[in-house]
């Protein structure tokens, strides 16, 4: 029928390489710090360094008579302003809320909090003039151990929070049922585990410019911001009460954010704040060591758990008890991460008959924990894979055996894990597992790690299985929001489909990327949908001016939530094209066929109306039917119905030298399902980046404060951010279980790798170290650590 | 915009920067990747670190990779640097460059210029590298977000184009970017998905 209708080449699934790449691989794109606006001016800030301590007075004087000084503020200046808000508090439950003031007012409870800001004519004078402010403190004792900060007599760091306790949140089934289950369990093993706390580490740090146009009265701040609509309500209406037309919110190019970037911080609407009183833009650039004290960092949990099974290794129980450091102040969504998105994803791959978590989150004098690369579930993926390697270990069933009998089954979806969580939507957890251990050669490494054990050999080989579940798309407003998890507002996506009058295309998304390659992608969807070339699509994204309102990017939602938003928003242009179209042909519009951007009637494809003919018509509008308006355009607001679930297993096979303790990763294999897939050359590249923040966790990092309070690993060169030689070669490979919670039936995939790999790597090095008595052992797993570990499991055996 | 001799507490400076002579007046301890940026507007050399760690600061000074935040500007003066705004000739990029962009050798891009001038740099002193080689080479240079697998793949795709080959490529390190299994689960189009969705819906 459609035989002469030529079909251009189709994008979808194709490694399109980025159409983002040639200005930054030349030098040409445009970061933050890159930017200078005339009349700029630049600020510093003075940071606290102490823990914990009450400021008695600040002497700003000398500090104002600097050279190219042009202004220095303090908290008291800042008095009136309200202080940042937190956006996500955990739901069904007090929280006590503290959260941060732009600048210290009082008391210091972090060092690295924000004391003053000197704004001069150069970064190099506002630098010189901070070391000239004065400040009386009057020191506090501090804490940084959550488990020390929850007992009597611990230093406390807020009126309203009692023995620093932010909140008290449990899920699952009730506590005392779930110990009747442990009780009754054939098997049981308890742990303690502590995942350690990290910091996201985007290569770019963050800053903002403020700038005040009094002409029109209009703001506009520029933001290394994974979220500037989020960033602009909340500046605006919570913090500055400024009106919401009047603030213009701009991320440029963004140096990556893992997380670290979506959050309100201090400097956003103190810029503006600032670029009001003084008349001049002001930049602010945070440098490495200000990134590693006062942005964000992730994970800290010290949990502890139990588990109850059946003798052939089927879980009958699991509880988990957890205390969440949240550091100084609540971050914008921090007590969300420990709740939501842990305790209600514990269950992991799992038929769990009886699971209960309860977290506390916690006050410390350290720096605001908040969503780091998959935020709750790596430490849940972690809690729930070390607990089937504990049961496989108590049970002596093979652990890729034990997950087998555990399995969530095919027929089971949609999913209740009965901890809260949405049901997940898809899954066929064995085909990845069986896929990874084909691939790695189960059997034969097996039989390799026997052989090492038997002939004593220096180099120990341990095998790490990891199958995991995570959520993403977190999304649906009903659920997510206010009367559901506490969320201040629903995070559905929103997109913008413009066909112009010459044919070519611009959509706008509230999705935006700080590294994932958002404008291939979506270009390469626009395309084949829509059928108008590649080149001709314009994707746009970052800037609040005119654009529809977006939630931003995190949690792996670009492509599910954003994507069927521009997804939906094309179908609408089609349905008004083939509208248009009809009336070009003089025929019914349920007789036109729109394929690869021609319509034509069916049975007639030798008469076509190409769309670029159809926008013509569209936007000259000399002849449209009866009550069509003109133009040819389309937005969206997509609140999608549930979250989608990828999953997979990932294989992580170590060296262990028995002399030194050193871990080699020798193999590592990923079977990753993230649905369907429309760049594989991207989403290749956000495993890869994903797995080796997960083997880095396992490995190399781990943020270390003194009791004092101060961060010892604030450089680069105390916390290990691993190089090139220190990672191995990521073997990835699929299985493909399609969503149908989205019409393009993808999953998303910026934060699996991130979560499926920590485990493996956790389960490989303790797996080396099994036959000499080591049942676990803490991350990161240096050296020293693993080298003590098999002395002291030696000289007990 | 020279004068011979420099206003008090500042110094004269000449060098060439991507084949352009400059001359100015800087305070001594103005650091070279600010001048770069700030003075001259060449803002493709990132600053990542501060201590010297990062890497996102390299350019080449005489010909030899060296990170610019670690250099005072004065050290500069009389030097010949190449910055990243000056790798791509007439407005062809050079084989690291490309090798990048084939590869996925970039994600945020925030490192890229970094990474692009010590892989140019290494190149030059070992054109035919094993993988081991190159990953100790970038060593000075971090990335968040690629997990250096496709920087390492872009390395070898330019010493194959430079003409050095490069060894073979280990498990995973086919220089054709390929995922068998993926293409052939994906689906051709999106009337395809469709077709799919629906299956499983009537299933």
């Amino acid at each position: 029928m459609a035989a002469t209708i030529e079909a251009p080449e189709k994008l979808v699934g194709k490694p399109l390489r980025r159409r983002e790449d040639p200005k930054l691989m030349t030098g040409d794109g445009n970061f933050l710090d890159d930017i200078r606006l005339p009349g700029m001016t630049y600020a510093a800030i003075l940071r606290s360094p102490v823990a914990h301590a009450k400021i008695r007075g600040i002497d700003t004087s000398r500090a104002k008579a600097m050279p190219g000084v042009v202004g220095v503020f303090t908290g008291e200046d800042l008095a009136d302003v309200n202080p940042l808000p937190c956006a996500w508090q955990a739901a069904g439950v007090d929280n006590n809320v503290a959260t941060p003031r732009l600048l210290a007012l009082g008391e210091v409870r972090q060092v690295g909090d924000p004391i003053a800001v000197v704004v001069a004519e150069s970064v190099y004078q506002a630098n010189d003039a901070l070391e000239a402010i004065e400040i009386d403190f009057d020191e506090l004792p501090a804490v940084v151990d959550s488990r020390e900060a929850v007992q009597p007599g611990a230093p406390q760091l807020h009126e309203n929070a009692p023995n620093n306790i932010v909140m008290h949140w449990t899920c699952g089934t009730d506590a005392e049922t779930v110990d009747r289950a442990l009780a009754e369990a054939e098997v049981r093993v308890s742990q303690s585990i502590f995942n350690q706390r990290l910091i996201p580490t985007a290569m770019e740090p963050r800053g903002s410019i403020g700038v005040y146009d009094p002409g029109t009265q209009e703001y506009t701040l520029w933001a290394t911001s994974q979220a500037p609509h989020v960033h602009k309500l909340v500046v605006a209406a919570f913090v500055l009460g400024i009106p919401e037309q009047k603030i213009r919110v701009i991320a440029p190019d963004v140096g990556g954010g893992f997380g670290s970037k979506i959050f309100v911080y201090f400097d956003m609407p103190l810029m503006l704040w600032l670029a009001k009183q003084l008349g001049r833009p002001v930049k602010y650039f945070e440098d490495r060591t200000e990134n590693y004290l006062h942005t964000t960092h992730g994970r800290d949990h010290h949990s502890d758990i139990e588990v109850g099974a059946t003798a052939d290794g089927r879980i009958t129980a699991l509880k988990v008890s957890t205390l969440a450091n949240l550091g100084a102040y609540l971050s914008t969504v921090a007590p969300g991460i420990p709740t939501t998105l842990y305790g209600r994803m514990v269950a992991g791959c799992y038929k769990i008959p009886n699971i209960h978590v309860d977290v506390k989150g916690v006050y410390t004098n350290t720096a605001m924990v908040d969503a780091y690369r998959g935020a709750g579930r790596p430490e849940a993926t972690f809690v729930i894979e070390r607990a089937c390697d504990l049961v496989a270990d108590a049970t002596g069933i093979d652990p890729a055996e034990v997950r087998r009998r555990n399995f969530i089954q095919p027929e089971d979806f949609p999913y209740d894990t009965g901890l809260g969580m949405l049901p997940y939507d898809s899954g066929d957890y064995a085909p990845a597992l069986d896929k990874a251990l084909q691939h790695a050669g189960y059997a034969n490494l097996l039989e390799e790690q026997a052989r090492r054990r038997a002939d004593g050999s220096s180099k120990l080989l341990g095998i790490g299985l990891s199958s995991y579940v995570e959520v993403c798309g977190i999304a649906p407003s009903k659920w997510i929001g206010l009367s559901g998890e506490g969320w201040g507002a629903g995070l559905w996506e929103s997109a913008e489909v413009r066909v112009y009058l010459t044919g070519k295309v611009s959509v706008t998304t509230g999705s935006l990327p700080h590294g994932q390659g958002h404008e291939t992608t979506f270009a390469q969807l626009v395309s084949d949908q829509l059928g108008i070339p590649y080149e001709d699509i314009e994707i746009e994204h970052s800037d609040t001016k005119g654009t529809p309102f977006g939630f931003g990017s995190y949690g792996s939602r670009s492509l599910a939530v954003g994507g069927t938003a521009i997804y939906k928003s094309v179908e609408k242009v089609v349905e008004k094209a083939k509208l248009l179209a009809a009336h070009m042909l003089e025929a019914a519009p349920e007789d036109i066929v729109y394929e690869n951007g021609k319509a034509w009637v069916k049975g007639s494809p030798d008469a076509v109306k190409t769309i670029q003919d159809i926008a013509l018509q569209a936007h000259v509008a000399y002849d449209l039917p009866s009550g069509m308006e003109p133009g040819l355009e389309a937005v969206t607001y997509y609140d999608p119905p549930n979250c989608t679930f990828p999953f997979g297993t990932h294989v992580c096979v170590v060296e262990v030298d028995r002399d030194t303790g050193q871990v080699e990763i020798i193999r590592y294999v990923a079977v990753d399902d993230v649905g369907n897939v429309i760049n594989p050359m991207i989403v290749d590249g956000q495993l890869h980046g994903g797995i080796a923040q997960g083997i880095a966790q396992a490995l190399y990092e781990g943020a270390v404060y003194a009791d004092n309070g101060e961060l010892i690993t604030a450089t680069m060169n105390d916390y290990a951010i691993p190089k090139a030689s220190m990672l191995p070669t990521y073997e990835l490979d699929r299985t493909v279980t399609t969503t149908t919670v989205n019409p393009m039936g993808a999953k998303g995939a910026g934060e699996a790798g991130t979560i499926g790999s920590t485990p493996a790597v956790a389960n490989a090095v303790v797996d080396a170290l099994s036959h000499l008595g080591v049942r676990h052992l803490d991350m990161p797993y240096t050296p020293e650590r693993v080298w003590r570990a098999m002395q002291s499991q030696e000289a007990r055996a | 915009m020279a004068t011979t001799m420099a206003a008090p507490g500042r110094v004269t400076v000449r060098m060439k920067v991507n084949g352009v002579e400059y001359a100015a007046e800087v305070e001594p301890r103005l650091l070279l990747v600010n001048f770069l940026r700030d003075n001259l507007g060449l803002t493709g050399t990132h600053i990542g670190c501060d201590t010297s760690q990062c890497g996102a600061c390299v350019i080449h000074f005489n010909g030899e990779p060296v990170k610019s935040c670690t250099l005072l500007t004065v050290q500069a003066d009389g030097a010949d640097l190449t910055t990243i705004e000056g790798i791509a000739k007439n407005g062809e990029y050079d084989e690291v460059q490309m090798g990048f962009w084939e590869m996925h050798g970039l994600q945020c891009g925030y490192c890229t210029p970094g990474m692009i001038m010590t892989a140019n740099a290494f190149l030059d002193r070992n054109p035919n590298p094993t993988e081991a080689e190159i990953r100790h080479a970038l060593e000075g240079n971090l990335c968040r977000c690629t997990g250096y697998q496709n920087i390492v793949k872009a390395v070898q795709y330019a010493a194959n184009q430079r003409g050095g080959g490069g060894a073979a490529p280990g498990p995973g390190t086919d220089l054709e970017f390929e995922h068998k299994d993926v293409i052939e689960h994906a689906p051709e189009n999106l009337q395809d998905w469709g077709d799919q969705l629906a299956g499983q819906e009537e299933q």
